[in-house]
């Protein structure tokens, strides 16, 4: 079976909770996880509502493997409408409290309406029940964990909460499991915040059992771990270095996004990546990394844990951050180092801090200081707004402060917490803001890999790498090599990825395994403790079903072709050194065909071909 | 000759694999709460522990049972809990000085390691072999050469010690200034 069968409906507004079967119909149709949430959530929301509104619901699921043996068999997503983006959000998450979910017997959880009082959910097995969280409210996710562990004198209960960040309304917040893990994306844990809701605890001991078949389950699963382990990336790469192995390549390729998006090259990128965390520090002698880590069930552990420098100026006397914790990984280095120009290791894993401990996306975050430090690079903003802190590019003492002010939603740290695009408009140059539909660029330049540029333009979520992540392709060459400097054949790619990733983002495991694993070696494992007959055909056609379901989500919501685009900058500014140099986003020559070969309009609508074709 | 559980913390990542194969084996189901082996996480000090019954010569557990439901598994040196006869009475679980029998509050009994027959689950599922399934007077030999490495030959060529999978990166407390 694979799947639990049933969710948990919780209304907030009335402080109710009731079990209900999971529509195993449409499980067929959309699997589980993002598929199968983001369903329930089309069927359930107008697109229209305001996202922080108690027409919003927001989801959490897990996939038919979650919880199980196969690798990286423990992800979580959380799905709603995103107050950033105006568009579905969909965050996945590792750690251990999907797995917990599906172990005490449920697949998701709908949230609805919004609690007239802080409250949080209590879920141990079959039962639960919504408990006051007003001590909790005000508390970072740290201290909620903290304190919930306490209360319930349980140390294995899972914990998913928000930060005092998303509870003063920051819109770039996300929703944070383990203490440091992260549905990091698209504002999902300000919904959370919004309803009242602080935390979910999890107490699961009923376990996943009845596969469809076993012990071809277990074997199919045995196999593709050694596969893991025999992939370079998978089984090197990636627990050594973590995601920070592509720091030091990506800047070489001149496809490093460099303050605010200037610039594809950062001359500080050698100290902040991969590499640079394992060597020793000056300051105590210890490097930056304490060692690689595991979320549930995973075979490849390209989790950090890190600890600062205890004499670095960020964590003096502040005994709290001196420990280890969850540490950079390449996308939050980029964003909190490159694209603000601090190249200072200590000063960016403690800011990485921060955002776990109150709940701030890193991407979003990082990138949002850095449009804060153009604004002030051009004078829109001075010390006046700033409460006296030079917000140069590079400085570390004003980054730090930034994150301390964003997260307790203080000072200029309230305007930070607007995400960039509403930062820039309310200072008057929205130009300044490298956002898609509201959300933040990742770390790759389009200027240099071409085909992120569609990925990003095209993205259901906003800017975002983990929808269809070509680079794969354009950088390493996997499944195959294609050009990054190329347009050509490059819509095809984004398509293909985009479905193969929606498929996988709905079964419970982590697309890290594509680094690895083709759907072929997916499948097989789906297939084996999943009802119904789970071929590459049909998940990729599941993948395709969810892509169309998200889209017609945004149109609803009132989005259209329009936001398919990039910022001026990428589209007009050429890169202006390395392998790109004078190349801008040739976003033009990709968008039309891409539509074509998604059976959309020329304005990027659904045509009723594909509705029909895809069971919309 | 027996085989004994070899546990190395320092290579494990915390994956839970030994405890879904653990609780597999023995409940049918994919359950870390059921795991007879567990591992333990220090976040403060980013370390995992994997942790389970020792097989005890001198079994403290089996001498305490009231009704002798523990017995020596001849075969594997296990000592195994005979579920028909335990009573559930837990006494057992006191004895353990190292908490490592549990009661299974849905069975009425107590559950411990058995090392499955000989062909432990856990050692198989390990991907980073901090879980080994290795002759019971050699477990230690490893580790003693990786010392010796470190602390004698490591120091002399100066050679780095902070290997990412390698975690025993620190200096034996003797060498410690």
């Amino acid at each position: 079976m694979a799947w639990a069968r049933k969710l948990l409906r919780v209304n907030l507004t009335d402080g109710t909770v009731s079990s209900e079967p999971l529509n195993m119909a449409w499980a067929d149709q959309y699997l589980g996880q993002r598929g199968l949430a983001s369903k329930y959530l089309v069927e359930e929301i107008d697109p229209r509502c305001d996202a922080l509104g108690s027409d919003n619901k927001l989801i959490m699921a897990t996939g038919p493997l979650t919880g199980t043996m196969a690798s990286t068999g423990g992800r979580y997503s959380v799905i709603t409408k995103s107050p950033l983006t105006g568009t579905i959000a969909c965050s996945n998450s590792g750690g251990f409290i999907g797995a917990e979910l599906k172990a005490a017997g449920w697949d998701m959880i709908i949230f609805e309406g919004r609690s007239p009082k802080p409250v949080y959910l209590y879920v141990e097995n079959d039962q639960a029940q919504l408990l006051p969280a007003n001590d909790l409210w005000g508390q970072s996710v740290w201290e909620t964990d903290r304190l919930l562990h306490s209360k319930h004198q349980d140390p294995a209960l899972r914990i998913a909460c928000v930060g005092r960040a998303a509870e003063q309304g920051a819109l770039i917040c996300g929703v944070i499991n383990d203490l440091h893990r992260a549905a990091g994306r698209s504002g999902v844990g300000t919904v959370m915040a919004s309803k009242h809701l602080k935390a979910v605890a999890v107490r699961g001991t009923k376990g996943v059992g009845n596969l469809k078949d076993p012990i071809r389950f277990l074997k199919e699963t045995e196999y593709r771990k050694r596969v893991l382990q025999q992939n370079a990336v998978t089984g090197q790469g990636l627990p050594t270095y973590g995601t920070q192995v592509l720091m030091n390549v990506i800047n070489e390729m001149g496809a490093l996004p460099t303050r605010n998006m200037r610039e594809v090259k950062f001359e500080g990128a050698g100290n902040i990546s991969g590499e640079a965390m394992h060597e020793n520090r000056p300051g105590d002698g210890r490097p930056n990394l304490t060692t690689n880590a595991a979320c549930f069930g995973c075979t490849i552990a390209c989790g950090r844990i890190s600890t600062v420098d205890q004499g670095h100026f960020s964590v003096k006397n502040k005994p709290k951050y001196w420990g280890s914790s969850g540490g950079l990984e390449y996308e939050a280095a980029w964003a909190l180092g490159t694209d603000t120009g601090v190249d200072d290791l200590d000063a960016i894993t403690y800011v990485n801090f921060l955002c776990n401990e109150d709940g701030l996306d890193p991407i979003s975050f990082g990138a949002t200081v850095a449009a804060a430090m153009e604004l002030f690079k051009d004078g829109v903003i001075t010390t006046e707004q700033t409460g006296g802190i030079d917000l140069q590019f590079g400085g570390a003492q004003a980054l730090v402060t930034m994150a301390e002010l964003t997260c307790r939603g203080e000072g200029f740290g309230r305007d930070l917490g607007l995400g960039s695009r509403k930062l820039c408009e309310k200072y008057g140059r929205p130009e300044l803001s490298m956002t898609v539909k509201g959300q933040e660029f990742p770390a790759y330049d389009p200027r240099g890999i071409q085909g992120m540029g569609l990925t990003y333009a095209t993205s259901n979520r906003g800017a975002c790498h983990l929808r269809s992540y070509t680079v794969a392709s354009e950088v390493l060459g996997i499944p195959v090599k294609t050009d990054p400097l190329v347009t050509e054949g490059k819509a095809e790619l984004v398509k293909a990825f985009q479905d193969a990733t929606a498929a996988v983002d709905s079964s419970g495991l982590c697309v890290f395994t594509t680094f690895g694993w083709s759907m072929e070696d997916i499948a097989p494992q789906i297939d084996a403790a999943c009802e119904g007959d789970w071929s590459v055909d049909k998940l990729l056609e599941v993948g395709e079903r969810v892509w169309n379901l998200e889209r017609d989500f945004n149109l609803r919501a009132g989005l259209s072709a329009a936001d398919d685009t990039l910022p001026k900058r990428l589209l007009t500014e050429p890169a202006n050194t390395g392998p790109a140099q004078g190349r801008v986003a040739d976003l033009g020559k990709m968008l039309p065909e891409y539509y074509q070969l998604r059976g959309w309009t020329a304005d990027g609508e659904l045509t009723q071909d594909t509705r029909t074709r895809l069971g919309l | 000759m027996y085989r004994a559980l070899r546990l190395e913390p320092e290579k494990c990542t915390g994956c839970l694999q030994c405890e879904m194969a653990c609780s597999y084996e023995n409940e049918g189901v994919f359950v870390p709460a059921k795991s007879r082996i567990k591992v333990f996480t220090f976040h403060h000090e980013g370390r995992f522990a994997p942790y389970t019954c020792t097989q005890c010569d001198e079994a403290w557990c089996m001498h305490a049972c009231p009704v002798e439901a523990i017995v020596l598994d001849e075969a594997t040196g296990a000592k195994l809990v005979h579920e028909e006869t335990c009573v559930g009475c837990k006494v057992c679980t006191i004895a353990c000085p190292f908490g490592t029998v549990n009661y299974n509050r849905d069975s009425g009994k107590v559950v411990k390691c058995d090392l499955c027959g000989g062909d432990p689950w856990c050692a198989k599922a390990c991907p980073t072999g901090a879980i080994t399934f290795v002759e019971e007077d050699a477990a230690g030999m490893d580790r003693m050469r990786a010392w010796a490495q470190q602390g004698i030959v490591g120091l002399a060529s100066g050679a780095k010690t902070n290997a990412p999978r390698d975690k025993g990166e620190t200096l034996p407390t003797y060498l410690e200034a």
